[in-house]
């Protein structure tokens, strides 16, 4: 007889059930106790408290693998929290955290600060989770969809706002059909392997021929579907209307935590699941990385719009990800790692400073709104200086790092191709981040307007930035971490 | 003498609805039009899911389409939603209109 809600699967589902409780908690509670707008920003204590308690249920996990090693498994193997979902799972709640700290000054300021937000962001997350830990098809489609179905109503947040909804609907459309073209791939995955467990279908595809039609399909409508969710190009067109429509602090989470959410799918299929089909899915990741990178860096230096410049680099990034997935070695792998740890803090501190900059009737969204906050604002300023040189990739900051494991990765599996024109892609990248810089530090402005700050915002600016800083000068302890999160 | 529908049938067709599908997302203008195109791709999924369940004699495919299903509504619910919202503020639902962002 099986049994079918034991003790262990308890303990594995037991952050999620904290989070989904407490994002419909914050639903309710938003009506009851908060009618006043005013009081709203009270709100964030319950996702603080909720993350809290999500955060001690993953700190049991991650010491009850600390000691036994190997991983738990749950509900018959449809749930997996192994090193690598662990490591994924605290890149979420630091997010996340983080994006509600930064959140309630920003909606205040544009007076349409509800309640709904921080239970969305909430449940958003509860379906990042399942994307990390899933290890079954059913599990991480559903997982998947959680996630997107409350990204389309977080763009679409600012319901009175034109460039909003466009940017909803754009996101919503393509974001469907994505995922319609992923749920294809799965089903044949299903057809071929007669099993919806990953570890089943790994044996069913390691005993096919990797340019087996059948097969070769599922690979290809999988990757379509998974390169719209981590925007890279040629599927990217969504990204930077989305970034650009959507209010700065969805665009910050969308940026950072859909993006490793999906690239947590996408690692544990390619190195799991897919591994020994690589001979099919590796020119098709050199070739999106490659254009990535063209698209992502060229149309960044033309553009005007600070959102969109910076979709057009994390199209870029995405593409620096996906090539040390082609590395396919423990080097280029723990590069990936390290690579979307630093990509979440670089990027939520870059958003937070442009959010700092809107304020009542300005957009702050502009090039030259940056113009003068080195005399506005100097820590602004400075913090901002880091993300970008971190973003460059430039040695002190953390950015360097990533992007040096990967190049590793690639010159140990004989990549030497790849690994020029990533270096080469780095000079471009510096241009456009530094135009940037200049408007900060050279540029002045007349009739300056203080950038807007809150507890929460400073709080946030603090930890992203001494963590890119600390990531890049002290690098050990966090290769160690990534290095036991890689290893099964 | 009919032949029997086998598995590879229900492959084709619902490989024609993904094409079909594909096709209503990237020509029409219409952005209802548009999501029930994305339908349609949903349902080539089914009709694989249910079709290797059958051929197979597994249950799994036939749960994951029930899943399927209910994500499609989950999906078309908040797109709706999204529609609406955009008609109030622009009065259209025709997509070479939506067009304040670009490059």
């Amino acid at each position: 007889m099986s049994v079918y809600y034991s003790s262990t699967d308890h303990f594995v589902l037991l952050p999620v059930i904290l989070l989904a409780l407490f994002g419909c908690a914050t639903l309710l509670f938003d009506f009851w106790l908060f009618p006043d707008a005013r009081q709203r920003r009270f709100l964030v204590w319950f996702l603080l408290i909720g993350e809290a308690f999500a955060g001690v249920a993953l700190w049991r996990q991650q010491s009850f693998l600390n000691q036994h090693g190997g991983s738990i498994n749950a509900f018959n193997g449809s749930l997996v929290v192994d090193g690598f979902s662990l490591y994924f799972h605290w890149i979420f709640l630091a997010t996340t955290t983080l994006v509600g700290l930064i959140s309630y000054r920003y909606f205040e300021v544009r007076e349409e600060h509800h309640g709904e937000y921080y239970g969305l962001i909430m449940l958003a997350q509860c379906g990042m989770f399942f994307l990390a830990s899933g290890n079954e098809l059913v599990t991480l489609f559903i997982g998947l969809e959680t996630m997107a179905v409350t990204f389309y109503v977080l763009v679409g947040f600012l319901r009175a706002d034109k460039r909003s909804n466009e940017a909803a609907l754009k996101y919503l459309l393509l974001g469907g059909f994505s995922s319609g073209f992923l749920a294809y791939g799965f089903s044949i995955l299903y057809g071929i392997s007669g099993s919806t467990k990953l570890n089943e279908i790994a044996s069913a595809v390691a005993a096919r021929d990797p340019f087996d039609p059948l097969l070769f399909l599922a690979i290809a409508t999988i990757l379509v579907g998974l390169f719209f969710k981590v925007s890279a190009a040629p599927f990217h067109m969504w990204t930077p209307d989305a970034y650009e429509g959507a209010p700065t602090v969805v665009t910050a989470y969308l940026a950072v935590g859909s993006k490793a959410a999906s690239l947590a799918l996408l690692v544990r299929l390619l190195t799991g699941a897919l591994s020994t089909a690589h001979a099919a899915w590796e020119p098709l990741l050199i070739g999106v990385a490659l254009l990535s990178m063209t698209v992502g860096n060229f149309a960044a230096v033309t553009q005007t719009n600070t959102k969109r410049l910076l979709a057009y680099s994390s199209i870029n990034h995405a593409g620096y990800i996906l090539l040390g997935l082609v590395a396919r070695n423990t080097i280029g792998l723990q590069g990936v790692m390290i690579y979307i740890l630093v990509y979440a803090f670089m990027n939520l501190g870059a958003f937070l400073v442009l959010t700092s900059l809107a304020s009542k009737g300005i957009a702050g969204e502009d090039i030259n709104d940056l113009n003068g906050l080195m005399q506005k604002s100097p820590a602004h300023a400075l913090w901002m200086l880091v993300f970008l040189l971190s973003l460059a990739g430039i040695p002190p900051t953390a950015g360097f790092l990533g992007k040096y494991l990967i190049f590793l990765g690639l010159l140990q599996s004989g990549h030497y191709i790849l690994a020029i024109f990533a270096a080469l892609y780095v000079a471009v990248a510096i241009y456009y981040y530094f135009r940037l810089v200049r408007a900060m530090f050279t540029q002045k402005q007349e009739n300056a307007v203080a950038p807007t700050t809150s507890l929460g915002m400073k709080l946030a600016l603090g930890v992203t930035g001494v963590l890119t800083l600390v990531i890049g000068v002290y690098p050990e302890p966090w290769l160690r971490f990534a290095q036991w999160s890689i290893t099964r | 003498m009919l032949h029997p529908i086998t598995v590879t049938h229900y492959l084709v067709l619902s490989a024609a609805l993904l094409l079909i599908g594909t096709l209503g997302v990237l020509l029409r203008r219409n952005a209802v039009v548009i999501m029930m195109s994305i339908e349609l791709i949903l349902n080539a999924v089914n009709i694989n899911l249910i079709a290797f369940s059958e051929h197979l004699k597994t249950l799994n495919g036939q749960i994951f389409a029930i899943f399927v299903i209910t994500v499609a509504v989950a999906e078309a619910a908040v797109g709706l939603g999204i529609l609406i919202a955009l008609f109030r503020n622009k009065e259209t639902v025709l997509i070479d209109e939506i067009d304040i962002l670009k490059w």
